[in-house]
C-alpha cells in the first residue's frame, strides 16, 4: 500500500495496515472561549492520534508596530495580547523599559505594582474556572467565574480608567496614584471572595463527575514539559517547582511570604488544583500589601520622551499563564530597535499534541480548558 | 372530600344530544384531545419561561425582564419568531422522514399524558396496563430522535441522534426497572389504582413508605429519566458542541420549535409520571391530624398534582445547572455497571420486603 | 496510544465502591446552587436603559476624547499637535490656521473614534490640559461618517 499523504503538520507515521485514520476540523470559531484557533484532529475512530493546532488568525503584527511607534506607544499594544491579565503585560514591559534607562521606582509604586499585579491574576484564575466549568458542561460555574470579575474590574475601572485594557504602568511609575478608596475596595473584595470560592470549590472540586473527567487526562511530565518549554501552572502541575517570582525575583516579591503550589501528576485536575491555589496564595500577598502600604510618591520624575541607553535588555514576570517575557534591542532615538515578547501560551499550546494523544475527542475540549491559552497571546 | 367531576357531565351532555353515537364518541374524543393539548402546550411555554427564571437565580442574574412584567410573555414572543422562520429540508434529505421526525417525537408524552389522572375524574384514559404502555410509547420518543438525525443528510447530526439514540435505549431499561418497582409495590398496572394506593397520609407516599429502598428508587428515577429527556447533566445529544451539532441542527422555524417544546413536554409527562408514582398524585397532603387534612383537603385535587409536577420540575431544572457533563463513555457506564445492577437489586429487595410483609401493597 | 490499565478485581471493586461514596460531592455542589436560588439578594445584573439616571461612571473613567471648552465655549489648545504625535495609531488629526495677528491656532481638531484604542496617550501627552476623555461610554454610530468627529467648537485664539 502506498504512503498516504497526510495534511501539511501532521508528523505520526501513518500505519497502513490497521488504520481507519480520518481527519477532522474543529474550525476557528469554537463553543469554547479561547480564541481563534483551528485545531486539525487526526482521529481513529474516536481516539485521537495527533492533533495540530493552526492559529495566525489573530495575528496583528504587534510586534512590527512596535518598531514604528515610540516605547509608550507599545504598551496599549500589550494589553492586547493577553485581555485577561493585561496590567502584568504592562508591568513586563516597563521593568524592560526601566532596565535600559536605568530607572528606579518608589517605594508606593512597588507595593501599586504588586497588588494590581496580584489582582489580575486572580481575574485570569477565576476565568480559569469559568471556562473549566463551561467547557465541561456546567453553565452555572461560566457565569460563577465571570461575576467574581467584576468586582475587580470595577477596581480597575475606577484607579486607571478602564476595566480590561488598562494601560496603567509606565516607566518609572504609573499614570495615576491610586485613589483613597482602593484600599477599601481591596479589603471588602478579598472579605467577599473568601467565602465565596469555599463555594465554588464545593461545585466543582470534589465533584465526582470532575473528577472522572480530569483524573488521568492530558499527562504531562516532568521532563516533557521542561523540554517544551511550558512554564506557569501547567509546569507547577507537572512537578516543577519553578516560579518567577521566587526564582527569579522581581519588583519587590522577595519581601512576602507566600507558597507555590506544586503538584506532581500533570493531569488535567492538578492544573486546576495549582490554579485554584494560586487564588488563594495571591490573596496572602494582597492581604500582606495591604498591611504594610506606605505613603509617598507614586512614580519617579517623569520625562516627557522615553529614551533606552543603547543595549538590549530582557525582563521576566511571572504571568497568570506562565513566563512573560520582553526582549527589548534599543538604539539612539525614541523608538525601538525590536520588541519581542515571550508570552506563556505559546509554549504552552505546543504541548496540547502530546497531552491529547489517546484520549478521546471529548477530552480536547476538557485539555483545552486547563492549558487555558489566550490565543491573541498565542498570535500576537 | 372529591372535587365533583366536569367531565362526566359534558360527555353525558353530548351522547345525549348528539342522535349519532359515533358522532358523539368522536365529539367526545376531539374534546379530550383539544383538552391534553393545552395542557400540554400550555405547560411547554410556562416551562420555557420557568427554565430560564431558574437557570437566572441560581447564576445569580435576573432572567427575561422585559416583555411583560419580569418577562412573563417572552416565550410567547419567541414561538411567534420562530412560526415566522422558514422551514426547508436540506438538499438531498429524505423529505417525508424530514417532516415525520417531530411529529413521530411528539405523539410519546402526547399519549402518555393522555393516560395520567389529574384528579379522581380528570383522566383521558384509564387503562389497565397503563405503565407498560407508558413504557412502550417512549420508544416514538427514541424513534423521532433517530428519524431526525437520519434525515437530515449531515453525517454529524446523524453521529449526534445515534449517540443520543444509544443513551435513550440504554436507560429505558432502568427507566422500566423502576416503574416495574413501583408496579409491584402497589400491585396494580393502572395509573389511576397507584395513586390510590398511596391514599392515607404523607408517610403513605412510595417514596416515604417502603423503608429506605422507597427513596433509593425515587433517585434511580431520577437519574434515568433525566437520561431519557436528554437533559443535562446527559444532554450529549443538544451539547456535542465540539463535532457534531445534534439532531436538530437542520431544523428552522416551526419543526425546530416543535423538538424545543417536545422537550419540555416530554419533561411535563415525566414529571407526572414521577408524581403519580412517587409523590402521590392528586392526593391532598395530610399528616393524619383531622383539622388541618380538613383544610388541606378542600384544594381540589388537579391543584394538589400540579403543585407536585411543578416541583418534580424544579427539581430536574436544579439538577440541570448544577452538574457538569459525563463523558460519553462514562454515560454508558453509569447506566450499564451502576444503574441497572441497582436497580435489580431493589426489585429483589421490594419483593423480600413484600413476602417479609413490611409493605402491604 | 495509551490503553486504559487493567485493573485487578479487587481494585475493581474498591473502585466502584469508592465512586458511590464520592457521590456525595454531587449533593455538596447541590448545596451550594440551592442556597444562590434562594437568594435573591445575590443578583448582580443592573437593569441597563432603565437605570441611567443613577448611573454615573468613575471619574478616570476613558470614554471617549473631548475638548474641554469653558462656558464661552473657548477652549485651551495652541494645535502644538503633540496629541497628534503620542496617538499610536494616528486618530488625531490637528489642522492649523493662521489667526489674524499670523500666529498658529487651531483650526479644527479631527478625531476618529473608530480607529481609537481610547488608551489615553493623547491625553498625558498634552502639555496644556487641553482635552480629556469623557465618560461616554455609548459609541455606537449608525453611519460611518459619524465616528469622525471635529472636537473644536471655536478656532483658537493662540
Amino acid at each position: 500500500m502506498s504512503e498516504r499523504t497526510l495534511p501539511p503538520g501532521f508528523r505520526e507515521p501513518v500505519n497502513v495496515h490497521d488504520s481507519e485514520e480520518f481527519f477532522v476540523n474543529m474550525g476557528p470559531q469554537h463553543p469554547s472561549t479561547h480564541g481563534a484557533l483551528r485545531l486539525a484532529l487526526r482521529l481513529d475512530g474516536e481516539t485521537i492520534v495527533e492533533v495540530v493546532p493552526h492559529f495566525g488568525y489573530i495575528h496583528r503584527g504587534l510586534e512590527k508596530q512596535a518598531e514604528s511607534g515610540t516605547y509608550l506607544q507599545y504598551i496599549p499594544l500589550t494589553d492586547r495580547q493577553d485581555y485577561l491579565i493585561a496590567i502584568q503585560n504592562n508591568l513586563g514591559v516597563c521593568l524592560a523599559f526601566e532596565k535600559g534607562t536605568g530607572m528606579g521606582v518608589p517605594e508606593r509604586q512597588e507595593y501599586i505594582r504588586v497588588m494590581m499585579a496580584e489582582l489580575s491574576r486572580i481575574a485570569s484564575h477565576l476565568v480559569f474556572y469559568a471556562c473549566f466549568g463551561g467547557d465541561l458542561g456546567g453553565q452555572t460555574p461560566l457565569i460563577y467565574g465571570f461575576k467574581e470579575r467584576e468586582m475587580i474590574h470595577d477596581i480597575f475601572d475606577e484607579q486607571t480608567g478602564s476595566r480590561l485594557t488598562t494601560n496603567f504602568f509606565r516607566p518609572g511609575g504609573s499614570t495615576h496614584d491610586v485613589t483613597d478608596t482602593f484600599i477599601p475596595r481591596v479589603k471588602a473584595f478579598l472579605k467577599h471572595l473568601k467565602p465565596t470560592m469555599v463555594d465554588y470549590e464545593r461545585l466543582l472540586s470534589k465533584n465526582l463527575i470532575v473528577l472522572e473527567r480530569n483524573i488521568g487526562i492530558g499527562v504531562l511530565t516532568k521532563e516533557q514539559a521542561i523540554a517544551l518549554g511550558c512554564s506557569g501552572p501547567m509546569l507547577r502541575a507537572s512537578g516543577v517547582n519553578y516560579d518567577v517570582r521566587k526564582n527569579d525575583p522581581y519588583s519587590i516579591y522577595d519581601r512576602f511570604e507566600f507558597d507555590i503550589p506544586v503538584t506532581y501528576n500533570g493531569d488535567n485536575y492538578d492544573r486546576y488544583l495549582v490554579r485554584i491555589a494560586e487564588i488563594y496564595q495571591s490573596m496572602r500577598i494582597l492581604e500582606q500589601c495591604i498591611a504594610q502600604f506606605p505613603e509617598g510618591p507614586f512614580r519617579a520624575k517623569e520625562k516627557p520622551i522615553i529614551k533606552l541607553n543603547p543595549g538590549s535588555y530582557y525582563s521576566a514576570i511571572e504571568n497568570a499563564k506562565g513566563i512573560y517575557g520582553t526582549y527589548v534591542v534599543a538604539t539612539s532615538g525614541d523608538k525601538p530597535y525590536r520588541i519581542h515578547t515571550r508570552g506563556p501560551s505559546f509554549p504552552n499550546l505546543a504541548a496540547l499534541n502530546i497531552m491529547a494523544q489517546g484520549h478521546k475527542v471529548s477530552d480536547i475540549v476538557s485539555i483545552m480548558a486547563t492549558l487555558d491559552p489566550v490565543i491573541p497571546e498565542v498570535d500576537r | 372530600m372529591m372535587t365533583p367531576s366536569i367531565t362526566h357531565p359534558i360527555g353525558d351532555f353530548i351522547r345525549a344530544n348528539v342522535p349519532i353515537p359515533e358522532l358523539a364518541y368522536l365529539i367526545n374524543a376531539i374534546i379530550c384531545i383539544v383538552a391534553i393539548c393545552t395542557v400540554a402546550f400550555g405547560a411547554a411555554m410556562v416551562l420555557v419561561y420557568m427554565e430560564r427564571k431558574v437557570c437566572a437565580h441560581v447564576q445569580c442574574r435576573l432572567g427575561p425582564m422585559r416583555l411583560g412584567p419580569h418577562g412573563c410573555i417572552q416565550t410567547v414572543a419567541d414561538t411567534i419568531k420562530l412560526f415566522f422562520k422558514e422551514v426547508y429540508a436540506p438538499n438531498g434529505a429524505d423529505k417525508f422522514l424530514f417532516y415525520l421526525a417531530p411529529m413521530v417525537l411528539l405523539t410519546a408524552p402526547f399519549m402518555c399524558l393522555s393516560m395520567i389522572p389529574f384528579d379522581h375524574n380528570l383522566q383521558v384514559a384509564d387503562i389497565s396496563v397503563g405503565i407498560p404502555l407508558i413504557i412502550a410509547v417512549n420508544g416514538f420518543g427514541i424513534l423521532g430522535i433517530l428519524l431526525g438525525g437520519w434525515a437530515s443528510n449531515n453525517k454529524y447530526s446523524l453521529l449526534g441522534s445515534l449517540r443520543s439514540g444509544a443513551q435513550m435505549i440504554s436507560y429505558e431499561i432502568s427507566y422500566a426497572m423502576i416503574l416495574l418497582f413501583v408496579v409491584m409495590m402497589s400491585g396494580s398496572c393502572s395509573l389511576q389504582e397507584i395513586t390510590l394506593s398511596q391514599s392515607g397520609n404523607l408517610f403513605d407516599w412510595w417514596i416515604f413508605k417502603a423503608p429506605g429502598i422507597g427513596f433509593l428508587a425515587f433517585i434511580m428515577f431520577l437519574i434515568s429519566s433525566t437520561a431519557e429527556l436528554n437533559r443535562a447533566p446527559f444532554d450529549i445529544a443538544e451539547a456535542e458542541q465540539e463535532l457534531t451539532g445534534g439532531y436538530h441542527t437542520e431544523y428552522n422555524g416551526l419543526a425546530f420549535a416543535m423538538f424545543y417544546l417536545a422537550e419540555y413536554i416530554n419533561l411535563v409527562t415525566t414529571s407526572a409520571i414521577a408524581t403519580v408514582c412517587f409523590l402521590g398524585g392528586y392526593l391532598p397532603l395530610s399528616f393524619g391530624y383531622a383539622p388541618v387534612d380538613h383544610v388541606l383537603a378542600i384544594i381540589p385535587g388537579f391543584i394538589w398534582f400540579f403543585g407536585k409536577v411543578f416541583v418534580m420540575i424544579w427539581v430536574y431544572m436544579m439538577l440541570r445547572w448544577t452538574f457538569v457533563r459525563p463523558r460519553v463513555d462514562q454515560l454508558m457506564g453509569l447506566e450499564w455497571k451502576f444503574l441497572l445492577p441497582v436497580n435489580l437489586l431493589l426489585l429483589a429487595l421490594g419483593a423480600i420486603f413484600i413476602s417479609l410483609g413490611w409493605i402491604v401493597p | 496510544m495509551k490503553k486504559e490499565e487493567q485493573l485487578t478485581t479487587k481494585a475493581y471493586i474498591k473502585r466502584y465502591f469508592q465512586r458511590i461514596c464520592q457521590s456525595w460531592s454531587l449533593i455538596q455542589g447541590l448545596t451550594v446552587t440551592l442556597r444562590y436560588f434562594f437568594q435573591p439578594s445575590r443578583i448582580v445584573t443592573e437593569q441597563y436603559p432603565e437605570n441611567k439616571k443613577t448611573l454615573k461612571m468613575h471619574d478616570r473613567f476613558r470614554g471617549r476624547l473631548e475638548m474641554i471648552e469653558d462656558e464661552n465655549g473657548e477652549n485651551k489648545c495652541t494645535a502644538c499637535s503633540l496629541c497628534e504625535k503620542a496617538c499610536l495609531n494616528g486618530s488625531i488629526n490637528v489642522l492649523s490656521t493662521k489667526n489674524i495677528a499670523g500666529k498658529k491656532v487651531l483650526g479644527r481638531y479631527l478625531y476618529r473614534l473608530d480607529t481609537c484604542t481610547l488608551c489615553s496617550l493623547c491625553v498625558e501627552a498634552c502639555p496644556f490640559d487641553a482635552i480629556r476623555m469623557n465618560q461616554d461610554f455609548e459609541l455606537s454610530r449608525t453611519t460611518r461618517k459619524g465616528f469622525e468627529m471635529i472636537l473644536n467648537k471655536k478656532e483658537g485664539r493662540g
